[in-house]
């Protein structure tokens, strides 16, 4: 279990790490917490490691614009117990259940976006809240919806030769009402299916499912609200889950029982946010 | 006695002080080495290049099966199977993760690299994974001499037992599966080894965590053509855990001994997590078949088992003996009068199996246990109802399989469990539980728990007319030394080496409160060194022997030695040494009262020891040692009495599954043990605590499962899942009733795996009882809310 040798490259700019990115064969290094096991194991040997840990501007946390800003070099255990991460209520449940502290204290936020492993719950409650990553390449910057950012197990639409600088978050309004919650065989574990949900006094409601498919799976749910109780939600998520599951599953959850937690999750979630948002 | 909270040894592991294997560095110039390993889990090799390995920069040796064949010797097994083991592959590779070669070099980062640069042609060959399967005639074939996959098969029968199932009012049936799981220790193996050529022939020293049988120490000399005298291995006192996994590290011992002799040099061999999980070792799988005879009051008159183990690809020693264990106590609890037995035991294409804490209990009682309930709903009477009928009354009580029950109050441990533990609270719980639609079960389970193993029983591997006279095995001896230094302070030297389990804490305090001294005036020394530690060819640490047996060896050895301080203080008090007494760390005469310190004695016979009497005891340094009563090889009728002590265990556990998302939790566990005397309270608590999350990984979270292809599955601890302090959080009742054994001295008996038997079968009856009203059955583990999930949807 020791890495296969690579190149190792701390560069003291953006430009500079994403000029070696373009040298092809590299890989970023971040908080290194799914990416250091993959070495060790000799499952993935990149020629070339690019560390942004210092790269100085990738270390943001700041609310500006009605968005959250984490740059890439951001700790998730530092937005848990920031100030600010109450101005996304979905983040701030959702991050207990990512890993353990001792994960959180080295993982990032953009690394588990840009890992983009289909159980996580980062990505699912990016794509929920329609976060906005924030890419840098030879061209230049452009920027992905979060719902269009996995594409699929283990794949992003981030090209070989850019870099996840950062990732704003939209800042929860009056009148919104959120729920997350998953199952895993034991705490700190991948989910075997999980919900991030954002219901709106208005009736809107969207729903993102983890843990079921490749990647997250959006829906538009906003009219299985029109009886918000969790048990008369029930028939109508348990469907929803039956249509989005499409994972094989293994031993540790089945198809079938990861379609029934995702049903039961769902509906549960979903009147607890409308409950908030009509609070 | 009094007693500190604290074990000594913990101290130094909360510090991050320990010393284990790893971090110990007892030679110059050790270079490391690397493992390569089968891809396949069936494959025969038609050629292995190694000269690219070779030449990479860095590398000192690499062997493979030429180097192996021509060295070394297959290791002996327990039984005449012509299935040959060594600790790597050479003609066939029959399990993914099995040894092919082995890379020496600088550091293991070139090892590794060079590792990769090792080319092996393989041809794969049919596989065999499932336990049923490779009992059939036309299943692929592992070791194709022996013209079967299956290693062992004997039936034994004793007692009426036709005549019971012909007179029963019912017969109860059930098939069980028991899975594989590990104790997943928190350093995996370690060797340094080191190839050396004296005067008088070759010889190898190491130093490995390997934890006994110390019947393994020949084994692996053996197979290296090294006699046992040349062969010196040195165990550091923290291994890191093992809890029986450890035992499985010998075939690597000679493999590194190997690689030494090639390197010429010592050699390091730190095996990482994923080898660890993929081809270290585990519990033996069974697939079992439980028969009982049951009167119409629910007593069981007569039992039929049908017992078969998968042990992975080889019959590595000490297996079959997850089948032979606990044969003396193969009828549990119960008061059964006739027993018939058919055990075996199939090789298939997967990693070789051992002891793990519980070692064939928790195999035995997942069967019979789960018969019990059984028994309870074809009679139509209680679960704590049957099992209070049929337990075992009068002690000591002979079972119908040799074994000898030495004591016990198994009703009073029955009735202190369902009080302490709140049966009838429970059954209330339950109760309401399912008027709301809910689920809730209560299972109980009742254990004897062996110690102090009978090596006899490996005997009954092979027929009775088949063992050759004069070759018979039995017992369990155990030595230890122990001396008094100039300045009085008493030092014993075990040879248990202990896994963590506070050894040389109890053994300190039985020391001292047998010399009447102060804990502070006694230390226990625990490293292994087979050049200088008095050990015997049962030595180790497994079957709870440290108790029963490690004990009773120090109180010998302190006996011995009080008889020459008594002489001493004779000297200087002026009276008869008969009388003296030793207590508060003085050697008293009770008659004038007069008094001298424990350690002037002492010196006198240090410094003085002409002053004493002719024919006056002058060993200040001297050996006890315990052979176990009652511990005889096994009778031509194959009974055995296959433990010193048998202790007991009722365990209850309550458990609630959400109906929604089918997840279980914990709502209770209790849990009362009978370990004869109690040694140390907080010791004791905490192996009771040890061996219920143990048994708790195995029934809810750990298994090594593997594809229909052979491939591991669960060979990261991504998906081999442990208890951890989140899983283990449950509300816990946990009593004792003593009743001391009158074969130990102190009437102490093993106390460290009872639950780790116990605890998977009665949560399994717990389960098993939520889902009753849905119909459902449990007969394998684990159970979670996957799996009960797709049975109800079966």
């Amino acid at each position: 279990m020791k890495a296969a040798p690579f190149a190792y490259h701390r560069p003291d700019t953006v430009d500079e790490a994403v000029e070696v990115l373009a040298t092809g064969d590299a890989k970023v290094l971040a908080g290194g917490q799914s990416l250091v096991p993959v070495l060790a194991m000799r499952l993935g040997r990149p020629g070339t490691l690019v560390d942004i840990n210092r790269l100085p501007g990738l270390d943001t946390l700041v609310v500006s614009g009605g968005e959250l800003h984490l740059g890439a070099a951001v700790r998730q255990r530092r937005v848990e117990r920031s100030p600010e991460v109450r101005g996304v209520p979905l983040i701030a449940r959702a991050m207990p259940f990512v890993g353990h502290r001792e994960l959180r204290s080295r993982g990032t936020v953009c690394g588990s976006l840009a890992h983009a492993d289909p159980a996580a719950e980062l990505p699912a409650v990016a794509a929920c809240l329609r976060a906005t990553v924030v890419v840098r390449g030879p061209d230049g910057e452009r920027t992905v919806d979060a719902r269009d950012f996995v594409t699929g197990a283990m794949t992003t639409a981030v090209g070989a030769d850019e870099l996840v600088t950062g990732v704003r978050f939209p800042l929860s309004r009056e009148g919104e009402g959120f729920g997350f919650a998953e199952i895993a065989r034991r705490h700190g574990d991948f989910a075997l299916a999980g919900v991030a949900v954002r219901v709106r006094r208005d009736g809107e409601a969207v729903l993102a499912a983890f843990g079921v498919s490749d990647r997250p799976v959006v829906r538009d749910v906003t009219a299985l609200l029109d009886d918000p109780t969790e048990a008369a939600l029930r028939p109508a998520t348990d469907a929803l889950a039956a249509e989005v599951v499409d994972t094989d599953g293994d031993a540790h959850g089945s198809r079938g029982y990861r379609a029934r937690l995702l049903g039961v999750l769902a509906a549960r979630e979903l009147a607890r946010a409308r409950r908030e948002a009509h609070a | 006695m009094s007693w500190t909270p604290a074990r000594d040894e913990d101290a130094a592991l909360v510090a991050g002080a320990g010393r284990f294997v790893d971090d110990l560095d007892p030679l110059p110039g050790t270079l490391t080495a690397a493992v390569v390993r089968s891809p396949h889990p069936h494959a025969r090799i038609r050629a292995v290049d190694l000269e690219r390995a070779r030449a990479h920069p860095g590398v000192a040796a690499v062997i493979g099966p030429d180097e192996v064949r021509a060295a070394v010797r297959p290791f002996p097994l327990s039984t005449a199977a012509p299935m040959p083991y060594l600790p790597s592959a050479t003609d066939t590779a029959r399990y993914v993760g099995e040894p092919v070669a082995v890379v020496v070099a600088s550091d293991r980062y070139v090892a590794e690299d060079a590792a990769e640069l090792v080319e092996v042609d393989y041809e794969p060959l049919d596989v065999v994974v499932d336990t049923r399967r490779a009992l059939e005639d036309h299943a692929p074939q592992l070791h194709p001499d022996a013209g079967t996959n299956v290693a062992t098969d004997r039936t034994f029968s004793f007692g009426d037992v036709d005549g019971a199932f012909a007179r029963a009012a019912h017969v109860v049936r059930g098939e069980y599966t028991f899975p594989r799981y590990s104790s997943v220790p928190m350093e995996c193996y370690g060797v340094v080894a080191h190839w050396t050529q004296g005067s008088d022939g070759p010889g190898v020293e190491a130093w490995a965590n390997f934890h006994g049988p110390f019947t393994m120490v020949p084994v692996a000399a053996g197979a290296l053509g090294v006699p046992v005298s040349r062969f010196r291995l040195h165990v550091p006192a923290d291994i890191g855990g093992s809890f029986g996994i450890k035992s499985g590290i010998y075939p690597y011992v000679v493999l590194m001994a190997l690689a030494s002799r090639h390197a010429g040099r010592p050699v390091r061999w730190t095996e990482d997590r994923v080898e660890h999980l993929l081809a270290s070792s585990s519990g033996a799988g069974r697939v079992m078949g439980f028969t009982a005879a049951v009167s119409a009051d629910g007593a069981v008159e007569a039992l039929r088992v049908d017992l078969v183990d998968d042990v992975g690809a080889y019959l590595r020693p000490p297996e079959p003996s997850t089948l032979y264990r606990c044969f003396g106590n193969i009828t549990g609890a119960y008061d059964v009068p006739a027993v018939a037995i058919r055990a075996r035991a199939a090789v298939t294409n997967r990693a070789p199996t051992g002891l793990n804490r519980g070692f064939g209990g928790q195999q035995l009682y997942f069967g019979l246990e789960r018969l019990m309930d059984a028994v309870a709903d074809r009679v139509g009477l209680d679960v704590a109802e049957v099992r209070r009928r049929n337990l075992v009354r009068s002690f000591p009580h002979r079972t119908p399989t040799g074994g000898l029950y030495d004591s016990g109050d198994y009703a009073r441990a029955l009735d202190l469990l369902l009080v302490k533990g709140g049966y009838e609270v429970l059954r209330h719980r339950q109760q309401s539980a399912r008027a709301e639609g809910a689920y809730y079960g209560v299972g109980l389970a009742l254990v004897v728990d062996p110690s102090g193993t009978n090596i006899g029983y490996v005997g009954l591997a092979t027929p009775a007319s088949e063992r050759k006279p004069g070759r018979d095995k039995s017992g369990s001896t155990e030595i230890v030394r122990a001396s008094v230094d100039v300045q009085g302070v008493v030092t014993v030297a075990l040879g248990s080496v202990p896994q963590g389990q506070g050894h040389a804490t109890v053994a300190r305090r039985v020391a001292a409160a047998r010399l009447g001294l102060p804990v502070g005036q006694v230390r226990a020394l625990v490293d292994m060194d087979t050049a200088t530690t008095p050990w015997t060819v049962t030595s180790g640490s497994y079957s709870s022997r440290f108790a029963p047996l490690v004990t009773s060896a120090v109180v010998a050895a302190c006996d011995r030695l009080a008889e020459t301080v008594r002489a001493g203080a004779a000297v200087l008090l002026g009276v008869d040494p008969g009388g003296l007494e030793l207590a508060d760390g003085t050697v008293r005469d009770p008659s004038s009262g007069a008094s001298c310190l424990f350690r002037h004695a002492a010196g006198v016979v240090h410094w003085d020891p002409g002053a004493l009497p002719d024919g006056a005891p002058l060993r200040l340094a001297t050996e006890g040692e315990f052979v176990p009563p009652e511990s005889v090889a096994a009778t031509a009728e194959d009974r055995i009495n296959s433990s010193l002590c048998y202790g007991f265990v009722a365990e209850m556990v309550g458990v609630r599954i959400d109906p929604d998302t089918l997840e279980i939790t914990l709502d209770r566990v209790a849990s009362v043990h009978d370990a004869g005397t109690v040694l140390d309270p907080v010791l004791l608590e905490g192996q009771v605590l040890g061996a219920l999350v143990h048994g708790l990984g195995g029934a809810a979270f750990e298994e090594f499962r593997y594809s229909p292809a052979g491939q591991p599955t669960s060979a990261t601890f991504l998906d081999y899942l442990c208890p951890t302090s989140a899983e283990t959080a449950f509300d816990l009742v946990s009593d004792h009733v003593s009743s001391p054994s009158p074969l130990t001295p102190l009437g102490a008996k093993g106390c460290g795996e009872g639950s780790s038997m116990s605890f998977p079968v009665a949560y399994a009856n717990a389960v098993a009882d939520a889902l009753a009203p849905a119909g459902v059955a449990i007969d394998s583990l684990p159970v979670h809310g996957s799996v009960i999930h797709d049975l109800l949807r079966a």
